[in-house]
């Protein structure tokens, strides 16, 4: 059972992979969508089956002394939760780029890589020792690597892909130590042994880098590490957005919905090791709380609709990590699964919006597109009132139980990550009105040549100043729309006018020729699907996940210390405190009305009042030139200088250079033919070998005589 | 046959092969397609042979096996052959990779074709007899021998600046192996005998050790090569031919990582521990620098030649950690770079066959035109990053582990090129197989051919399933790296000075 839905995905990738080009696109889709289909069926009958947890042996991986690591399985009901999430979002992407991607050359491509992520991501979540996890956690890496740079035309891509990868690797860096040290602490690296070790190893001590740690600590952070990495956490982060670059469908698979919640399922699953270490507690409080805070901030300004999502994204992870910090593990987990829906919907939403406006993702170029494409806008609506918590949607119940839990937690860092949620809160909602709004509501402004023109709109301010400072890379999705259209062509080629689309006039308003359209039904279905989810998945699963079903639904599968009660304390948190997400809904609402419906001229303005705040926030904290002036620069640099001067002044210049140059000058003077190089060399060499024989045979022969 | 065992018909039949192809006489043409398929073949029954021994041997044991011992210069001097759990696997890489060599010299290769082939079927003979000597003068022969005709490879085949290339690579080997050759003499004056099972046996004087070790380590650190001997390699590389290269990265580069394993640890176990923190130092130094200036080169087989240092800073890092891990880590990394490296020089061969140049600025959105042949550059780019799935990550994670157990901080820093080496990578990835096609002269490139495909089918096929499975090669080398620690462990406890600071928890 479990093998099929690990390993059907593999086939799905395997069969689109390498018999693509024979068997064509068309039998790649269904094939791979059958696929995944029938995995989400049978990872939903072992979810809603529940049952104990149990080990699956598969093979052995490899063994090297006392080090064993298997090819193995742990199912328990945190991997059934990531099971049901990973196969369902999978299917429901697979359906959805049927129509997404259904102009584009390269499909068999673009759904084998969706199940070769799959795969690996079913890998991660069911390994069972840190390898296997490891396995998968790169696995997903390299999936989301090659479907970023998708569109392996564009240099933007490309650049976004391999930060991705590296930004990654960074995090992957502390996630090996981690595993080492755990192998070297405990000699194992399967779960349940290390977790079996816990308590002598909160007691040992560890000298590393110069400090002595506590050994558990350590471990705790420098796995966490990797999950800061994966889940895009403040400081490793700056990959996320740019891996919007990537089709809209592979940024609601992997950038929203599965792979950026594995560092979440990490520490959710090492929770017994986390637990035992509140000092590592802290640090994750402390990152999820700022993430949780700093990327709302930055998502308040972006114009990119997908950019938005992303930052919201990073947000709602930050959330995640609170949770986790504070205890209140099922809470995080129950975002994650809630998260999964709604912001999966959102993103392939977006997508129907960009599908709809021919590949434009700039919210400055839309406006009034409720009555054009209706139905995306009620999906989006879903999305965005689950996302924002509006009461009995899935966001409503488990961020309120997150809010309530860093508020309810007495570990230290719980205050800062109780107010940053709390306005995080209100961020979220204002820029998930403000998303909604410039998309769906207002004046259109992707008539002709409006953005630019309009004096009215709000866009204006916001786009000459965007430009000015934003460096960012363009805001079309798709290679650049005049030479090769036809990697990314949206589905209805049959609306546009030909000219429209490979036109000279390459500014927003270039496509202000047509009306925006629905999206077809194999793209409208997933949405339906997922916003059935967004509303529902918190009331019917929450007294399961959070509520009174909690310890018979989880087992053992989450580790609770025994002065962990923070499950139960959240119920007897002031009513204030329980009211406080819906407060901040309200007032986010109120703000993003006023703004952007009421007074659209005030953005603006409130933008040219504050200039050097809305381009810290619109440069996004300025992260990126950072890291551009204190690693990469210096790296190239260094590795010049290694090379050039290293390499080739000191090392070669006072070695070998100037006794060759000797040799090549003399070997010049002797030999001129260059037939004679052959039998001279050899000669040379062979004399020089018999030499060495016989000045061995004198001086050896003797004494061995004897 | 003869008296002979299997292991002497390995040393024999690619010299029977050269003296074939020697005595071919005719018009160029002919000649030349003739010496190509006698050299195919005779290849290919090596292989085949290799792995008869392969059949014949058995892994769970860490003697040395198929054992054949003949008369040679004296009593104490013999022609003796022995494999164990150390030398099989490389026995059968080097053949393994051979026949892919000559496939990739078939159209390549215009001028003194005969003559080519010839010196690489020697230079078969001489690998495979330094992994199968069990005579330390046998194994310093072959080493040495070895040089002539990958000297003459580079100087004859090879580039523009071939005879500055060959020069340096000679200069550099040599000089090195004149000291090892001072440390065998001293070892045979000592011991008495140059039996390399006997030598394993005996215990050398502490102060000796020091000595020994630091001759030996002049002639490996070289051949590795490690950070600061390591500027003859890029040059070698990127004169060398294809297939030159080819060699030099997939075996070559392993006699050094093998002369450790054989000589080093075992033969001077106490000179080996006191001097791992310097071997610890040149290994880091190695990883990090070298992969930084693999990030800044303009010449693909230049950051891929520096790529070959850094990896083999990690193996030197494995085999120095003396635990399980590490050497067996090391052990493994030396077989899969043996595969990636080669590999990578196969696909760099590719397009400089048709393009005939290397500089990475003349590429650019090759995938577009060469959809096969990105999928396998894609394969083996991510195993020389070491992603977990192919074979890259099981050798590097090991010694890294390894490391870990014997120092964490060396591990620290070692870790570090997972970082580079992601960085160096796909940023050649991108720049020659991503973006636009743009280049006028790419526009007519071809996709794999079917002899390029048979080529690299095979070593794709290998890297990932050593990756997923990796324990056909790590379960021979298990025994002998046991039989290595104990031995190593017995050593130490006898000597005073080490008896404290064993570095093997367990």
């Amino acid at each position: 059972m479990y093998h099929a839905i690990v390993f059907f995905p593999l086939i799905g990738f395997l069969i689109a992979g390498l018999f693509g080009r024979y068997i064509g696109a068309r039998a790649c889709e269904y094939i791979t969508t059958a696929f995944l289909a029938f995995t989400a069926l049978l990872a939903w009958g072992v979810f809603l089956e529940g049952g104990h947890a149990e080990r699956v042996q598969v093979a052995s991986w490899f063994a090297a002394g006392d080090l064993q690591v298997d090819w193995a399985f742990k199912i328990d009901a945190l991997t059934r939760v990531m099971l049901v999430v990973v196969t369902t979002v999978s299917t429901l992407v697979h359906l959805y780029s049927v129509g997404y991607m259904h102009e584009d050359p390269h499909r068999p491509r673009f759904f084998a890589y969706l199940s070769l992520f799959t795969f690996a991501m079913l890998m991660l979540v069911t390994a069972d020792n840190l390898v296997q996890m490891f396995f998968g956690w790169e696995g997903v890496g390299l999936a989301s690597y090659l479907l970023i740079g998708f569109w392996y035309e564009k240099p933007s891509a490309n650049a976004a892909a391999m930060k991705a990868f590296i930004v990654n690797r960074v995090g992957d860096f502390g996630f090996s130590l981690g595993i080492f040290l755990v192998f070297v602490l405990t000699g194992s690296v399967a779960f349940d042994a290390i977790f079996s070790k816990v308590d002598t190893l909160k007691t040992l001590s560890f000298h590393f880098i110069g400090y002595d740690w506590n050994a558990l600590t350590l471990a705790c952070l420098l796995l966490f590490m990797g999950a800061m990495g994966k889940s895009a956490q403040f400081l490793l982060h700056t990959w996320l957005p740019d891996a919007m670059e990537g089709p809209t469908p592979v940024s609601a698979l992997i950038h929203a919905a599965t792979m950026v919640t594995a560092g979440v399922f990490m520490v959710a699953r090492l929770s017994p090791l986390f637990e035992e270490a509140p000092n590592a507690l802290i640090v994750v409080t402390v990152i999820g709380g700022i993430t949780a805070f700093f990327a709302a901030t930055i998502g308040l300004v972006q114009n990119d609709i997908k950019r938005v999502i992303a930052y919201s994204t990073c947000s709602q992870l930050g959330y995640m990590f609170v949770a986790l910090g504070v205890g209140a593990y099922s809470a995080g987990v129950f975002h994650l699964f809630t998260h999964a829906f709604f912001k999966a919907l959102l993103f392939l939403g977006a997508g129907s919006v960009i599908h709809a406006m021919h590949h434009e993702q700039d919210m400055r170029n839309m406006g009034g597109l409720r009555s054009h494409i209706p139905f995306t806008c009620a999906m989006m609506a879903i999305g965005s009132l689950a996302l924002i918590g509006f009461p009995y949607t899935a966001g409503y119940y488990s961020k309120d139980a997150i809010i309530e839990a860093a508020y309810a937690s007495t570990r230290p860092g719980h205050t800062l990550a109780f107010l940053c949620t709390v306005v995080a809160a209100f961020f979220t909602s204002f820029y998930s009105w403000r998303l909604f709004f410039m998309t769906f509501e207002g004046p259109a402004r992707w008539g002709i040549h409006a953005a630019h023109d309009h004096p009215a709109a709000p866009a204006v301010v916001h786009s000459a100043m965007a430009h000015e400072a934003d460096g960012a890379p363009g805001h079309t999705e798709g290679a650049a729309h005049d030479d090769h259209g036809h990697d990314v062509e949206p589905a209805h080629k049959s609306d546009l006018v030909a000219d429209d689309h490979h036109g000279d006039d390459h500014g927003h308003g270039h496509h202000g020729d047509h009306t925006p359209h629905e999206s077809p039904l194999v793209m409208t279905i997933p949405l339906a699907v997922l916003a059935f989810g967004a509303l529902f998945a918190g009331i019917i699963f929450h007294d399961r996940f959070i509520g009174s079903g909690m310890d018979a639904f989880w087992g053992h599968a989450l580790a609770h210390g025994p002065e962990n009660h923070i499950m139960h304390e959240i119920h007897e948190v002031p009513a204030l405190v329980s009211y406080s997400p819906l407060i901040m809904l309200i007032l986010g609402f109120v703000l993003a009305f006023w703004m952007y419906i009421r007074r659209p001229e005030l953005p603006g303005a409130l933008a040219a009042q504050q200039p050097s705040l809305y381009r810290f926030l619109l440069n996004k904290w300025y992260f990126d030139e950072l890291y551009d002036r204190i690693f990469v620069r210096p790296a190239k640099d260094f590795g010049l200088f290694l090379w050039k001067q290293g390499d080739g002044k000191i090392i070669d210049g006072l070695g070998p250079n100037g006794i060759a140059a000797r040799v090549v000058d003399v070997t010049r003077g002797v030999v001129r033919l260059q037939t004679g190089y052959v039998y001279h060399y050899a000669f040379v060499m062979l004399i020089g070998v018999a030499g060495l024989i016989s000045w061995y045979l004198m001086a050896g022969l003797p004494k061995g005589a004897h | 046959m003869l008296g002979l065992g299997i292991l002497s018909g390995l040393l024999i039949v690619p010299l029977c092969g050269a003296a074939f192809i020697l005595t071919l006489k005719g018009d160029d043409a002919s000649v030349a397609r003739n010496s190509r398929w006698a050299a195919l073949a005779t290849t290919i029954v090596t292989f085949a042979l290799s792995l008869v021994a392969w059949g014949r041997y058995d892994a769970a044991s860490a003697s040395f096996q198929l054992v054949e011992s003949h008369p040679w210069l004296a009593e104490t001097i013999r022609f003796k052959l022995g494999v164990d759990g150390f030398s099989m696997p490389l026995v059968l890489l080097t053949t393994f990779l051979m026949p892919f060599c000559i496939g990739a010299s078939w159209t390549s290769i215009h001028v003194r074709v005969k003559e080519y082939f010839v010196a690489f079927l020697v230079l078969e003979t001489t690998m495979i007899g330094v992994f199968e000597s069990l005579d330390l003068l046998l194994f310093y022969l072959f080493f040495e021998a070895g040089l002539i005709p990958m000297f003459l490879i580079i100087g004859i085949w090879g580039g523009q600046r071939r005879i500055y290339a060959s020069f340096k690579f000679f200069l550099y080997t040599l000089l090195g192996s004149v000291l090892m050759l001072l440390a065998v003499m001293a070892m045979y004056w000592q011991a008495g005998t140059t039996d390399i099972p006997t030598l394993l046996q005996y215990r050398f004087p502490v102060h000796m050790q020091t000595w020994l070790w630091l001759a030996f380590f002049a002639s490996f650190a070289v051949k590795m090569p490690m950070w600061p001997v390591h500027t003859w390699l890029p040059d070698a590389h990127v004169e060398a031919p294809t297939a030159g290269s080819v060699v030099l990265a997939g075996i070559l580069l392993k006699m050094g990582g093998y002369g450790f394993i054989r000589i080093s640890l075992p033969m001077l176990p106490v000179a080996s521990q006191d001097f791992a923190p310097l071997v610890f130092a040149l290994s880091v130094i190695a990883i990090i620098f070298t992969s930084l200036t693999a990030m800044m080169q303009t010449d693909i087989k230049k950051l891929i030649a520096y790529s070959s240092v850094a990896h083999m800073g990690f193996v030197t890092l494995g085999l120095f950690t003396l635990n399980e891990q590490g050497i067996q880590g090391a052990l493994f990394l030396m077989i899969s770079h043996g595969i990636v490296a080669g590999a990578l020089f196969l696909c760099v061969g590719v397009v400089y066959d048709r393009m005939h140049t290397r500089e990475i600025a003349a590429y650019g959105g090759l995938v577009k035109r060469m959809p096969l042949y990105a999928v396998a550059m894609m394969v083996f780019t991510m195993a020389n990053v070491g992603l977990p799935g192919t074979s890259g990550f099981v050798g590097e994670f090991l010694s890294m582990l390894g490391a870990f157990k014997a120092n964490p901080n060396v591990a620290f820093f070692s870790t570090f090129g997972i970082i580079l080496s992601a960085a160096y990578a796909l940023w050649l990835y991108a720049r020659v197989i991503y973006g636009k096609l743009e280049k006028p002269n790419l526009q007519g490139i071809l996709d794999l051919d079917t002899r390029e495909k048979i080529i690299l089918a095979p070593l794709v096929a290998l890297t990932i399933y050593y990756g997923v499975h990796p324990a056909p090669v790590l379960d021979v080398f298990a025994p002998s790296t046991d039989a290595l620690m104990a031995s190593m462990k017995a050593a130490l406890s006898n000597t005073q000075t080490a008896a404290a600071a064993l570095p093997i928890p367990r």
